[in-house]
């Protein structure tokens, strides 16, 4: 069976979950390889193992953290070359994509990114993208080379398939490109104890209606008696009210929960293209006539201070 | 210092998009525009050109005759020159050929920096910045929310999912900024004005020694084979609170195994 390079993203070891999602798709293609990198790469094997990884390619190097992309690509190019594979897999992330981008020039592959699903078809892996703020979906594949496809989180589940695993030093030597741009320092982003953005399996947000930065603790209580992470729309940010890195929509981060619950959004087409392939959508807004509630499975029309409170007592109780 | 700046001409996001027989973008019955996440783009380069002791400013697009429109906005911002790359046999060129046509044109224009927006606002796929970097050469200082230019170095923050970054590189390179980056310009009605007196140059693929087959839809490295209009969801159920829609929400919740 033709093997298959899933790129690996973790945190000092940690395997994130979008890539335990590309390793069950990548089984519907063929054997995955995968590709850790940098610090706490080995560390990555048995998670790696457990979900189909036959092979687990490893590099540690300081340039991986000390300058931007470019290593990462090298070491991607070192293991397509030693492993030949059917096509190269990567989760969407903005990095992930760059590094992806960079591979399919230097291998002369085409690239499509941001998959939501991906199955075997007769010219190679065909891939489904959600396109035009969801209102369109398209089935497509990489015509010219070796198929380099990135994939949304939450594109498929996450499945037990206890592998081999085999731990293997990948030998990546440098490009001059490769310390072209230096990361000068790092502040890690801070916990909020809530789950990922783009990988919660829930999602509640906020917007103009939430009506100040104080204000969201209602909507962060309402996350948290459900164990969901917390988006805001573009008004929010834009007023200060909620980090740009919590915005959901065309200019923020797209989301695909099982959940998603929208408060004190009126939903503009910008907000729409975030979340429309949310599994279940439900509104809760004091304006009958947003457009957000031709969205939705669920909505209440009425005023959030009152609605989200209850609701979030409600669901307390009933969790006991 | 010469500045490139990479601009698209997208479909209006609030008008009906839709694709054409051939499953390539129909950008015929649709109002086009300067993509917003590239107005930022425009702006921050003439921050960067008001910094500089001599900078020059190009907006440089590939796409249709209506496409001048972007360039004309950009103009009308306060850039200096455009070049416009226009060509039939571009019809249907995917992410790989026009950054291999954008690579050319801004060889031949000539460039110590390249500002690009993150993405564009219909394709979104974000790469085209890197994928110009690795054809350049030269390195890519990327999704940045602050960007500034000093003696031949530029820097940045990005804002990445796990950490927040200060990068620095040296030119020539290739930088793309979020919308966080800054509030971007109106143009000024005398910046209307003096935009239809600056230069508009155009090439096509001749120009820049580009053979019809490395691009347009035959030449593409990818192929769509189907797009299906996603169907109108079903009307939700909708409720006015009338002191009980909290409740009413959660056995909703309950209901579909939320809770």
């Amino acid at each position: 069976m033709a093997e298959v390079l899933v790129y690996v993203d973790h945190v000092d070891g940690a395997v994130r979950k979008p890539t335990l999602e590309l390793l069950t798709l990548a089984r519907r293609i063929g054997e995955p390889v995968a590709v850790a990198l940098g610090s706490g790469a080995e560390a990555t094997a048995g998670t790696l193992a457990e979900h189909g990884a036959t092979r687990v390619l490893t590099a540690e190097a300081p340039e991986f953290a000390d300058y931007l992309v470019v290593p990462k690509v090298d070491a991607l190019q070192a293991a397509y070359e030693a492993v030949s594979p059917a096509a190269v897999l990567v989760p969407s992330s903005a990095e992930g994509k760059e590094i992806a981008a960079r591979l399919a020039v230097r291998i002369g592959s085409g690239i499509v990114t941001d998959a939501v699903d991906l199955e075997a078809g007769e010219q190679g892996p065909v891939a489904t993208q959600s396109v035009f703020a969801a209102s369109f979906t398209t089935r497509s594949r990489v015509s010219k080379g070796t198929p380099v496809i990135t994939v949304k989180p939450n594109s498929a589940p996450v499945e037990a398939a206890p592998a081999a695993g085999a731990v293997e030093a990948l030998s990546v030597s440098f490009s001059a490109q490769a310390t072209g741009t230096k990361v000068v320092s790092r502040v890690p982003r801070e916990s909020t104890g809530r789950p990922e953005l783009t990988e919660a399996a829930i999602v509640v947000s906020g917007g103009r209606g939430v009506g100040g930065a104080e204000n969201f603790a209602v909507v962060e209580a309402l996350a948290d008696s459900l164990g969901a992470a917390v988006g805001a729309s573009r008004a929010a940010v834009d007023a200060g009210w909620y980090p740009h890195s919590s915005q959901v929509g065309q200019t923020g981060k797209s989301v695909s929960p099982q959940l998603y619950i929208a408060t004190g959004i009126s939903g503009a087409i910008q907000h729409r293209a975030g979340m429309q392939t949310s599994k279940t959508i439900v509104a809760i807004n004091k304006d009958a006539e947003a457009p957000i509630f031709d969205l939705v499975d669920y909505g209440v029309v009425g005023d959030l201070f009152e609605v989200v409170p209850q609701l979030t007592e409600e669901i307390k109780t009933r969790k006991g | 210092m010469r500045i490139v700046v990479c601009v698209k001409y997208v479909p209006d996001a609030t008008g009906d998009r839709h694709f054409a027989e051939d499953l390539t973008v129909d950008r015929d019955d649709v109002d086009g525009l300067l993509s917003e996440l590239d107005e930022y783009a425009v702006e921050q380069a003439l921050q960067i050109a008001d910094e500089a002791d001599d900078a020059e400013i190009t907006v440089l697009t590939v796409g249709p005759e209506d496409a001048k429109d972007a360039l004309r906005k950009a103009l009308s911002m306060g850039a200096d020159k455009a070049v416009h790359v226009e060509d039939d046999d571009l019809h249907g060129t995917d992410v790989m050929g026009t950054s291999l046509v954008l690579a050319k044109a801004i060889e031949k224009t000539g460039y110590d920096l390249v500002v690009c927006g993150m993405a564009s606002t219909d394709g979104t796929m974000g790469v085209l910045p890197a994928l110009l970097a690795e054809r350049l050469g030269v390195p890519q200082v990327t999704l940045l929310s602050e960007v500034s230019v000093e003696d031949g170095v530029v820097k940045g923050r990005r804002d990445g999912d796990t950490a927040s970054e200060q990068l620095e590189a040296s030119l020539p390179a290739v930088v793309s900024v979020t919308d966080q980056s800054g509030e971007a310009r109106y143009p000024s009605f005398k910046g209307i004005m003096a935009a239809k007196k600056k230069p508009v140059e155009s090439l096509d693929l001749s120009d820049l020694e580009i053979e019809a087959d490395e691009v347009g839809l035959e030449g593409a490295w990818t192929a769509v084979d189907a797009v299906v209009e996603r169907p109108a969801r079903t009307a939700g159920t909708i409720v006015k609170d009338e002191g009980e829609g909290g409740k009413q929400l959660a056995a909703f919740l309950a209901e579909r195994k939320f809770i």
